[in-house]
């Protein structure tokens, strides 16, 4: 595999050459474009970038305002304030009102490490998922910013994609298949499957690497639409499997995992299942990858999950 | 702190310093012995990115060993890269601008229904004025007539991406202050004398909010980080860390031979 760019690079280079072909692209930032990686779509296109201040609201409510006028909008802010701070204008001005905003969250789950909780967005899934007309993004790799970016583009509805600040493996073919709502497959096994979103995907996949070497097969899937989810795709996958874990940057309840519960139960799928994420308690401080360790989301830490999972499997 | 941690708000945290310097050693009396109690004056950093200055000036106070502030932001430490009340001494969680205000607001309003003589103090950046947050608070601290409420504002003229002016214009800044009912006052705020003397003089009209627009400089002190803005987050290498301790190491060799 090799080593791309963090998926926050290939959104500024993304939409800058989205924004070169059409006019009506716009980008609106709140302070945020050097986090953004939207310094250079400023320099080249000054005219295509809305600033409004350290006001996330506002921010919101602008682009809502915008894409009225007919604009192609990508409203950019940190996750954690786009998806807490500005969630009644998400909710009322962009979703209800169903004008077709692509909202931005930099810098989510926990980028900003070391910054504090103030600046961990581990909600943003569950807020999310509870209001009705947005599909919710967490591409895996640069190949899934891209194409989740470009199928942004003229989509008719609003759609949510968060994006992280560290380097991400390239896990597909260019010529890969991305569409939203349908997870990919990225490797086959009978033993146990991993449903994985976002920048864990890749921790997943070296976990399966590890069980190979102990003779345990996985399958590992991105479901980087967390909202609608790929139901068929779970399905197939808990019947197939002896054990299902799921695997997001985010709070343990509400997120991925909350909603592969409610699907495999309402279905009567039964499977010994683990959602890993982060647990609700104050969360321990530290950098993204201390944060990580301290929670076992690692290959290791997920390897020894999937294997004790399994146990129960025998016993059952 | 910032360079260890190799993460941090440097040329906030320096333009603040002395306003923090000044209310915690001549105005607020603020002591670990009475920080339990709600009868004291009370400090809100809404600003909660110059936390260094803040963790600095509270070690001072007494609240914890300076050996502390070398964990900052380590895994595990409390000390992490915005206040929080897990550090001795922090009154109120922040990091995310446009809080501070509201919470400040609630704080006086309360000690006022229970009769109390003690301040609120909080302290804002000029960016951070875009939060509409901020208006809402100011309508109800003035409505409430809370001038035992002092907001100071930390005048840089910058914010990340550039001047405030040229991000979102704020001025005509103290006719929006006064327009939203505070009594408003000027000064130097790196100069401590001139803080010194304002803050002794709040509140600056009974029955009003006080507003203390203290003009400084961001990255006050090290000549190469003064009025910078890539300076907002960014760490010194090895060479700008010596410099920067260089220039304050004279600027206090200076300071002293003054008081000689
Ligand atoms: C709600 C919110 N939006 C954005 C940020 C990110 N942020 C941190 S500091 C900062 C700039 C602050 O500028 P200013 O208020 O002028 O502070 P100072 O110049 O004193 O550092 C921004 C945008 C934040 N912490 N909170
Ligand atoms: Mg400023």
């Amino acid at each position: 595999m090799k080593l791309g760019r963090a998926n926050l690079d290939e959104f500024g280079a993304t939409v800058l050459a989205l924004a070169e072909k059409d006019r009506d692209v716009l980008v609106v930032t709140s302070d945020s474009r050097g986090s953004g990686k939207l310094t250079p779509f400023g320099k080249a296109l000054p005219d295509q970038i809305v600033e409004v201040g350290i006001a996330e609201q506002n921010l919101v409510g602008i682009a809502a305002g915008l894409t009225a006028a007919g604009k192609k909008v990508f409203a950019v802010s940190p996750a954690c304030f786009l998806t807490a701070r500005s969630l009644e204008q998400i909710k009322n001005d962009v979703c209800y009102s169903n004008w077709p905003v692509k909202l931005i969250g930099i810098s989510a789950g926990v980028s900003y490490g070391a910054l504090g909780s103030t600046h961990h967005s581990l909600h943003d899934f569950a807020v999310l998922r509870a209001i009705h007309n947005v599909t919710v993004v967490a591409p895996a790799d640069n190949f899934e910013t891209r194409a989740a970016l470009t199928s942004a583009l003229d989509y008719p509805a609003p759609v949510y994609i968060r994006l992280g600040k560290r380097p991400m493996y390239d896990l597909h073919e260019p010529d890969a298949h991305f569409e939203f709502g349908k997870a990919i497959v990225l490797r086959d096994g009978p033993d146990v499957t991993f449903v994985a979103t976002g920048e864990t995907v890749i921790l997943a996949l070296q976990a399966a690497d590890k069980l190979a070497e102990e003779g345990i097969r996985c399958r590992v899937i991105s479901m980087h639409t967390v909202k609608p989810l790929d139901e068929a795709a779970l399905l197939a996958a808990a019947r197939d499997s002896k054990a299902l874990v799921t695997v997001e940057e985010h709070s343990v309840m509400g997120g991925l995992g909350g909603a592969c519960a409610e699907v495999l139960l309402q279905a009567g799928v039964h499977v010994p299942f683990r959602i890993i994420g982060i647990p609700d308690e104050y969360t321990m401080t530290g950098s993204q990858e201390e944060i990580f360790r301290h929670y076992g989301i690692t290959p290791e830490g997920l390897a020894q999950t999937a294997v004790g999972l399994l146990a129960v499997a025998a016993v059952d | 702190m910032i360079k260890r941690a190799n993460t941090g708000h440097t040329a906030g945290s320096l333009s603040s310093v002395d306003i923090l310097n000044v209310l915690y050693n001549r105005i607020m009396g603020v002591t670990p012995a009475n920080f339990d109690a709600v009868a004291r004056d009370h400090y809100i950093q809404s600003k909660g990115h110059s936390v260094e200055a803040l963790y600095t000036v509270l070690a001072d106070a007494g609240f914890y060993s300076a050996a502390e502030l070398d964990t900052f932001s380590s895994g595990g430490s409390h000390w992490v890269g915005h206040p929080t009340r897990k550090v001795p001494g922090v009154e109120h969680n922040t990091g995310a601008l446009g809080h501070g205000l509201s919470v400040a607001v609630g704080l006086a309003l309360g000690m006022k229904k229970d009769g109390l003589p003690h301040r609120v103090f909080t302290l804002l950046g000029d960016g951070e004025l875009a939060e509409g947050s901020n208006w809402e608070a100011s309508m109800t601290a003035a409505h409430y007539k809370l001038d035992n409420l002092t907001v100071i504002v930390d005048r840089n003229d910058l914010q990340i991406t550039g001047l405030t002016e040229e991000v979102m214009a704020l001025e005509p800044l103290v006719d929006k202050f006064r327009a939203f009912g505070y009594a408003v006052r000027e000064v130097n705020g790196n100069d401590i004398p001139e803080l010194v003397e304002a803050l002794e003089g709040v509140p600056f009209v009974p029955g009003k909010p006080s507003l203390l627009l203290a003009h400084t400089v961001k990255g006050r002190g090290v000549s190469f980080i003064e009025n910078v803005a890539s300076w907002h987050h960014h760490v010194p290498s090895d060479e700008e860390f010596r410099l920067a301790l260089s220039e304050l190491d004279q600027a206090e060799a200076a300071l002293n031979g003054a008081h000689r």
